[in-house]
């Protein structure tokens, strides 16, 4: 049965040949998907094109320099690159547990009726614009949060990221020393990254397998039980990517951060001090007044904060994708 | 949940309809209707529990946050007490429950106040920013003016944001006319058509829609406004919004083309249609609702980017309604502009534009779920 025995038998040649609509249609389709695919990429490129003679002309001391002092030709990003660390950080401290408890309770734990309510409000909370989480920030949260921020500088000033250089015992406090800080974008920040983590946990949450959660229902477990047998193993990998998603956008926040934190060049870990720059802040303050050159040291600054959110988008996506086959259903 | 409301279901069920078995006799008298066990019914003492750590822990706050530990200010009150009743709540439910039972209990308290905390924390949000704004909001001009030849600092009878709305509208209009096409052609390629690049255009588009937003609008003000002398207008803010649309539409596009069936292509292209006509007339109808929604949550997204307006346009203070060439202004950026000036007028008109912005993306929720809801029923 082999075909040199029968070589009369040849397999029929099947091609498919596609009607002219389809072929446009395909056609169409592909132009457009790799339109797309130029344009975003572009913004890599052109970022990383722009980018070079800045690192020719400082090198390394881009990334050593804090000062931004383009009058003095001192230019670098160190304390701004810890600034936006140290925000997205605190953003991600402070919103990790709730989104992780929301979801949670959107899953497991909320009324039936009242699902799909909190599910249009965590949507809603997403799509409230940054700009207006940045009054919220600045002209309500803030001065309830300094006292809070004075408390910690208080009692707690011994662990270091606590300490405020200023007199924290005295009698009238200076409230100017603990507004616009670290802590106070972080906490505004965090408003924009739990929608998004809760979104992506969510999502995983739902997918765990009904079947083995009733199993262990069955078996006399609490309903924590079972989320801590059933559903946390197999939500893993979404719980970590929709955490580094939202890490992700706290990185690149801008308008809220804008509008906090009181440019401050300086390394610190002094987190809630007043005081603090991230990258997208830099661009967005100081893109206007910029000469050529200086234009393309922020574009350097756009690059390096780009290279950072698409390395950890990326990581979550990877991550997010291993933990689950089926759809997303997250923007 | 659902676990437990079958045996309680089936024994409402019952005694409705008895078995007709010979053994049991019809003239013996009627069983009192069975009451359906109530399974998660909390016993007084779980109440008591409840209620009582929650005043004990309110007590104990008062005396030591507000007078031995000197504390000022109402979030770290409320800290306080959130703590502080957790322990006491553990500490109460521990002297007769059993240690299963105690966590439970403790991370339901937990849950339900998490979720509180969020929801309080998106309506004050709310709810603050209309509060504020509500003196602006007051004046039929502040919707009809706009403000040329008024000062940030006037009084809020003069002048309005009718500008900020038009240049809103109009911006995202023209970034909606392009991002969807794209974005949905883009989604159609990814799901339908496939073939080579496809998977590199998947990669690029998820990686992209977590792109900060003043990179997008530095990308478009590097290239069209510095290099190719372009005006800071709002045609550069549209092409920028674009951008960042874009991969969410293609994205969220992409989610909704598929989850439809594909037994529905399979008998599409079994009955002789061409590729073409299975994705236009059963591929795209049938994704419809979800497509919707997913371009409305880009919209949404795009009337509040606020990096890319500050990046890419010039805050104006008269009306125009042409995108090319003349300086045009939206509301998020005509909020930071007002914000800057710290004028106590200039604030309350920023929040008045901040309450549109917030109503503007309200309806375009309540048009989104209006629409999911529509899909479930039918």
């Amino acid at each position: 049965m082999t075909i040199t025995a029968h070589p009369e038998v040849v397999p029929r040649q099947l091609t498919t040949t596609h009607a002219a609509s389809d072929r446009i249609f395909h056609g169409a389709a592909r132009t457009v998907g790799l339109f797309v695919l130029c344009m975003t990429g572009a913004i890599g490129v052109f970022l990383g094109y722009q980018s070079i003679p800045t690192l020719r002309h400082y090198g390394l001391h881009f990334f050593t320099q804090t000062q931004w002092q383009p009058e003095l030709d001192h230019i670098g990003i160190a304390a701004v690159l810890v600034g936006t660390v140290e925000v997205a950080l605190v953003a991600l401290v402070v919103g990790f547990p709730f989104a992780f408890m929301v979801a949670l309770f959107v899953s497991d734990y909320a009324p039936k009726r009242a699902k799909s309510w909190l599910v249009s409000a965590i949507d809603l909370m997403a799509a409230v614009p940054s700009i207006i989480y940045g009054l919220w920030g600045f002209y309500l949260l803030m001065p309830r949060a300094t006292e809070v921020a004075r408390w910690l500088s208080e009692y707690l000033s011994f662990i270091p990221i606590f300490k405020v250089n200023t007199d924290a015992h005295a009698a009238v406090w200076q409230q100017s020393r603990y507004t616009s800080s670290v802590f106070i974008a972080g906490l505004t920040v965090s408003m924009m990254t739990i929608p998004l983590a809760c979104a992506v946990m969510r999502g995983v949450f739902d997918q765990a397998p009904a079947g083995e959660r009733e199993a262990a229902m069955a078996l006399g477990g609490t309903r924590w039980g079972g989320a801590r047998m059933v559903v946390f193993p197999f939500a893993k990998g979404g719980i970590i990517g929709g955490t580094m998603l939202a890490l992700g956008r706290a990185l690149g926040e801008t308008a809220a951060v804008l509008i906090i934190v009181s440019p401050d060049f300086t390394i610190k870990d002094r987190i809630l001090e007043a005081g603090a720059q991230t990258t997208s802040a830099l661009i967005a303050g100081n893109f206007g007044d910029a000469t050529r050159s200086q234009l393309s040291a922020l574009l350097t600054a756009g690059f390096v904060l780009f290279l950072i959110t698409i390395i950890v988008n990326s990581a979550a996506a990877v991550v997010i994708r291993r933990s689950r086959s089926g759809a997303l259903t997250e923007i | 949940m659902t676990t437990l409301d079958v045996p309680t279901r089936q024994g409402t069920a019952t005694p409705d309809r008895p078995p007709p078995s010979p053994a049991a006799p019809s003239s013996a008298a009627p069983r009192p209707p069975a009451r359906p066990r109530r399974t998660r019914s909390l016993t007084g003492e779980d109440v008591l529990a409840l209620v009582g750590s929650i005043a004990a822990s309110f007590s104990l706050v008062v005396i030591g946050y507000g007078h031995i530990l000197d504390f000022s200010g109402i979030l770290g009150f409320l800290v306080c007490w959130y703590v502080t009743f957790i322990a006491l709540y553990v500490v109460v439910l521990a002297i007769s429950l059993p240690r299963a039972i105690v966590v439970e209990r403790v991370v339901t308290a937990m849950l339900y106040m998490a979720a509180a905390i969020v929801l309080f924390a998106l309506g004050t949000t709310i709810v603050y920013t209309i509060g504020q704004g509500w003196r602006a909001l007051d004046h039929l001009n502040f919707f009809t003016k706009d403000m040329s030849a008024v000062a940030p600092s006037a009084p809020l009878s003069q002048g309005g944001i009718y500008h900020a709305i038009v240049g809103t509208v109009v911006e995202v209009g023209i970034a909606v006319a392009v991002s969807v096409p794209l974005g949905l052609g883009t989604a159609v390629f990814m799901t339908e058509v496939g073939g080579r690049g496809s998977q590199l255009v998947r990669t690029v588009v998820e990686a992209m829609t977590a792109l900060p937003e003043i990179l997008a609008g530095l990308f478009v003000y590097a290239v069209l406004i510095v290099e190719f002398g372009m005006a800071k207008s709002g045609i550069a803010v549209a092409i920028a919004m674009a951008v960042t649309m874009t991969p969410i539409v293609a994205r969220a596009g992409e989610v909704a083309l598929r989850v439809v069936p594909g037994g529905l292509r399979d008998a599409c292209g079994a009955l002789g249609a061409s590729h073409w006509k299975t994705v236009w007339k059963v591929v795209l109808p049938t994704a419809g609702p979800g497509l919707v929604t997913a371009v409305i949550l880009a919209i949404a997204r795009g009337i509040g980017e606020t990096a890319v307006v500050l990046i890419c346009a010039n805050a104006s203070n008269f009306l125009t309604y042409e995108p090319i060439g003349k300086p045009m202004n939206s509301l998020p950026l005509f909020i930071y502009t007002m914000y800057i000036t710290h004028e106590p007028n200039a604030i309350v008109r920023a929040f008045g534009a901040a309450s549109v912005l917030l109503f503007m993306v309200l309806a375009l929720f309540v048009v989104a779920r209006l629409l999911v809801r529509e899909r479930k029923v039918r």
